[in-house]
């Protein structure tokens, strides 16, 4: 088991860094630098020694090591475009909303989503196993930015109940809290049914009733805590996706959070911000899947025959 | 005796066994599917739009025809309205169809390309080869596709054939995953290693018996590839960096509608429908295919 772990930890280590270094790259190609955006052109002598001052003048792997080197003591240095604080403080101030926004909008669609996929794997071929197919087939395919639309429409423009953006009182966070909710809410319904179906169907489920036990006992003692598995394996990565996921949600009911920095940073040329805010996704992503990956592992044994030792 | 004998009728010939192909069950079980079956006439009508728009639209998608009644709502001459530039709306989105389907589908195309000779080698292969391509595919399984789209359509500053390759890169992997567990689950049965032992050289059996065997997997994720490429173009269009004006997607007129929708719903409604109604026909064929395909994944 400590094998599996160092390996898997060892081979992440590897992808986040040539991931690190692939995006590094990709930033610095895209045409044009941080002061070619402005009405008025800089004369060139300025520009020069404003780049120089940001060292941006330095090879660019003398800039990705010497921005490597401060990221490991958490200095991600300034962000151009608010010059009076860093890029740790600004992140650390705009993700509160972002992450109150997907942590709502998981706790909102998770449980659904799983009673949903629950109540389909139960009652297979009815009509709630209908309606939570169509809502897992919806939830996946529809893009955020159009639940959002249709969210605004239905209950800001038609109905009037809801304000349709903003952010500060509760009720303005009612739809991009619904909007969010799609995709957990679909992903969980889709995947708790299977994970269910799965284990109804195994022999021991067959066994348990042929023995008499209660088919309540059977459910939530048996069959729930074996379809858990796949359940907990994806948390993680989804919880981590709040942070790509609403970009759009974001941007639909202006909510002043992390993800209006992704695209503005690209588009200023913001490098140290841009890179901080793509290695914290990364590596967010990185350990989600290494945690994902052993807590597989430890809830189910059979699958530690790949760490080499048993 | 004789008598009954000839009233008899003669026993009806008994009908030559039949081989059916996995492909004409695969067909049976797909059109139990009333889903997918439905799903599937709805994206070959949006198909025909898109390849006759000229003939069932009026004017052409960036023709400011009608600027005197700009941003009017739907009537019967103009079925969805007029957008704010003053184009008919209703011929936008039947273009808009164009460059989301020919993206889709070019996308696949592309994954396809790339994913099926990767997947295939390393499902054969295995060994080195594949401990380097799943490397690779792990790199991309990190990475969020659409925070590194936001960065290559920055660096390719947009345009059609950037999109269609970056949707690519991030479309091969699945393609590719999907042909290496089943070219891997092959390599052991029989007909290989008969193969192998007359001497058939790695390339003859992959061609010739691991690729059509891998058929089902191969369609299946060619036409998933297709919806996840239409998301990306209609998400990077909807931030701005996608397809560029006046060129119509769906997601840059959902982007701009946004500032409308209080009012003008129509500019805000219909390429939401649009692009809603595409991309969901999309996936339920993908899906329906899938279980047809492979009825032990039924429902997944």
């Amino acid at each position: 088991m400590i094998n599996f772990i160092i390996r898997r930890t060892l081979s992440m280590l590897v992808t986040f860094i040539v991931v690190s270094i692939a995006i590094f790259l990709m930033m610095h190609s895209i045409p044009g630098g941080p002061f070619d955006g402005f009405e008025m052109p800089l004369p060139d002598n300025i520009k020069a020694r404003l780049m120089a001052q940001l060292g941006l003048d330095q090879p660019l792997w003398v800039q990705y090591f010497r921005y490597m080197w401060g990221a490991l003591r958490f200095d991600f240095g300034v962000p151009f475009q608010s010059p009076g604080e860093t890029v740790i403080g600004l992140i650390a101030h705009a993700w509160l909303p972002s992450l109150v926004l997907g942590g709502l909008g998981i706790l909102v669609g998770a449980p659904l989503g799983i009673l949903l996929g629950m109540a389909a794997a139960l009652n297979r071929n009815s009509w709630i196993d209908y309606i939570a197919s169509a809502v897992a087939t919806l939830g996946l395919t529809i893009p955020v930015f159009v639940i959002s639309t249709l969210l605004i429409l239905v209950f800001a423009v038609w109905l009037h109940w809801l304000p349709a953006s903003g952010w500060g009182e509760p009720q303005r966070w009612v739809l991009p809290v619904l909007a969010y909710a799609a995709v957990p809410l679909a992903t969980y319904a889709r995947y708790a049914r299977s994970a269910m179906l799965d284990t109804l169907n195994k022999p021991f489920v067959t066994v348990l009733r042929a023995k008499g036990l209660s088919e309540r006992k059977v459910i939530f003692q048996h069959v729930l805590r074996n379809s858990a598995i796949p359940m907990v394996t994806i948390f993680l990565p989804m919880f981590v996706g709040i942070a790509t996921g609403s970009i759009f949600v974001e941007k639909m009911f202006r909510v002043p959070g992390l993800g209006a920095y992704f695209v503005s940073s690209i588009e200023k040329r913001d490098y140290p911000l841009e890179m901080a805010l793509m290695l914290l996704i990364t590596m967010l992503f990185c350990i989600s899947y290494l945690v994902s990956d052993i807590l597989y592992a430890l809830l189910n044994p059979r699958i530690r025959i790949d760490g080499g030792q048993r | 005796m004789t008598e009954i004998a000839t009233t008899i009728a003669p026993l009806a010939k008994p009908d030559r066994p039949r081989q059916r192909s996995p492909l004409y069950f695969a067909w049976r079980r797909f059109s139990d599917n009333k889903a997918a079956v439905g799903a599937g006439i709805v994206l070959i009508i949006l198909i025909l739009m898109a390849v006759f728009a000229p003939l069932i639209t009026g004017t052409g998608g960036n023709e400011q025809a009608f600027l005197t009644q700009a941003l009017a709502f739907p009537s019967a001459e103009h079925w969805f309205g007029i957008d704010d530039l003053g184009r008919d709306f209703f011929g936008r989105i039947v273009y808009g169809a164009r460059v989301s389907l020919g993206i889709g589908f070019s996308a696949a195309l592309f994954s396809l390309v790339v994913g099926l000779p990767l997947g295939a080698l390393a499902g054969y292969l295995g060994g080195r080869f594949d401990w380097v391509i799943m490397r690779i595919v792990e790199l991309f399984s990190v990475v969020p596709p659409l925070l590194a789209a936001l960065l290559l359509a920055s660096v390719t500053r947009g345009g059609l054939w950037a999109i269609i390759l970056i949707a690519a890169l991030f479309g091969w992997v699945n393609v590719c995953l999907l042909v290496r567990a089943q070219v891997k689950s092959f390599r052991e049965k029989e007909f290989i290693i008969a193969a192998q032992a007359l001497g058939a050289s790695p390339w003859h059996i992959i061609w010739r018996h691991l690729i059509p065997n891998s058929v089902s997997p191969i369609i299946v994720g060619f036409v998933l590839a297709i919806p996840l490429a239409m998301m990306l173009e209609a998400s990077l269009s909807f931030l701005g960096i996608g397809v560029q004006p006046p060129t119509p997607s769906w997601g840059q007129m959902i982007n701009v509608g946004m500032n409308f929708m209080f009012f003008y719903w129509h500019m805000a409604v219909f390429p939401t429908a649009a692009l809603a109604i595409t991309i969901l026909s999309a996936s339920l064929l993908g899906d329906g295919l899938r279980d047809a395909f492979d009825p032990t994944l039924k429902g997944r």
